[in-house]
């Protein structure tokens, strides 16, 4: 079995197995509990660690790109993103938008 | 019956599921196919097979998990490691079915049928989901859920393989921008979400512990991030909340303590 076949399968359990779970206690346990907001505050600072690594750190085709132009392309799509009435798909392809002209420019 | 069940609906439950089907296809679906072409391009881009790709997405269907999944895959950590990394990504999945099945409860459908349903709930299907089907008839809820998560799932899979082929078709310097827009759109997903406190502190440490833990140990940086930067967000959460609570005690007449 590859390691891409293992992790998608393992991923895939474990992220059914929550499903699963709220299911199966669905009315029977309360979601604003201690526990239950840790592991909220756990899970969003996963993934900002995840997003920040992809930006600062990235692996794969990034990683040729200036860190200036990856966090210019934030930047760029921060502002669209609350310029426009918080508009997502015009904020991300802004910034990804960003990138590419800041790379191909040449920039730094 | 309780008095929802009167609640003004579709008619049937197929028109019910129609009327799911048809809520799906405009924005939400837009949007989620943008983030899924990115992961397309992605897959692609760490040399992962088109058919990987589709497998990841049609069976784990939580983009975040996903990500995890494919990047530790990618730096060589162990499967333990990934099945601790996106079980930590996707607890948020458990709270959330857990609130909405509570709400879709339907007493004529089979035991199986809600963990069917199960599989479809993610960020979008369950905003959707909460706001919607508590204002439909018991018997539609399920039907309309079920019907807007297929349509999302089968957009997130073509979406998927578009985003596969697209990176080798386009020229090099588009397919960067493809592979960009996954970390741009869970940035913004993350700020349109910032309405508590403890999330704000959560997003801020996780996002200046995770690349300097990463350089420190690429296996474990995640993991590590993620329960530290939480047990901090959480720690100062309620650490504020104590101050403030003191606070209040002291001022008993009716001074704002949030303007000393």
């Amino acid at each position: 079995m590859s390691d891409a076949l293992a992790a998608i399968l393992t991923g895939a359990a474990v992220t059914y197995g929550w499903r699963w779970l709220g299911t199966t206690l669905a009315g029977r346990l309360r979601s604003d509990s201690a526990f239950m907001r840790w592991c909220g505050c756990v899970a969003h600072g996963l993934l900002a660690a995840l997003i920040a690594r992809m930006v600062v750190l990235p692996v794969g085709p990034l990683e040729g790109t200036p860190l200036a132009a990856r966090l210019g392309g934030v930047a760029v799509a921060l502002v669209v993103f609350f310029a426009l009435g918080r508009n997502i798909l015009l904020a991300v392809m802004a910034g990804a938008g960003a990138l590419v002209g800041w790379v191909w420019l040449g920039w730094p | 019956m309780t008095a929802e069940g009167e609640a003004a609906g579709y008619g049937s439950r197929g028109a019910a599921l129609a009327a799911g089907a048809r809520a799906a296809v405009g924005a939400p679906a837009v949007v989620l196919a943008a983030s899924y072409v990115g992961f397309g391009a992605l897959v692609r881009s760490v040399d992962w097979s088109l058919g990987m790709g589709m497998l990841s997405t049609g069976i784990a269907f939580a983009l975040p998990g996903q990500i995890v999944a494919l990047e530790m895959a990618h730096t060589g950590a162990s499967l333990l490691l990934i099945a601790t990394a996106v079980a930590l990504t996707n607890f948020r999945l458990m709270p959330m079915t857990l609130v909405l099945m509570g709400r879709l409860r339907d007493p004529e459908a089979p035991r199986w049928w809600p963990y069917v349903l199960a599989h479809l709930i993610a960020v979008t299907s369950w905003l959707v989901a909460l706001q919607k089907a508590p204002r439909l008839p018991v018997r539609e809820r399920t039907p309309f859920v079920f019907g807007f998560g297929v349509t999302i799932w089968l957009v997130t899979l073509c979406a998927t393989a578009a985003g596969f082929v697209l990176h080798d078709s386009v020229p090099a310097l588009v397919s960067l921008g493809l592979v960009f827009l996954t970390p741009l759109y869970f940035f913004l997903m993350m700020v349109a979400d910032l309405r508590q406190r403890a999330r704000v502190l959560a997003m801020a440490s996780g996002a200046a512990i995770g690349p300097p833990l990463h350089l420190l140990t690429p296996e474990w940086g995640l993991v590590l991030s993620g329960v530290a930067a939480g047990s901090i967000a959480f720690g100062l959460d309620r650490l504020i909340d104590a101050r403030a609570a003191r606070r209040a005690d002291r001022a008993p007449d009716g001074e704002d303590p949030g303007d000393v």
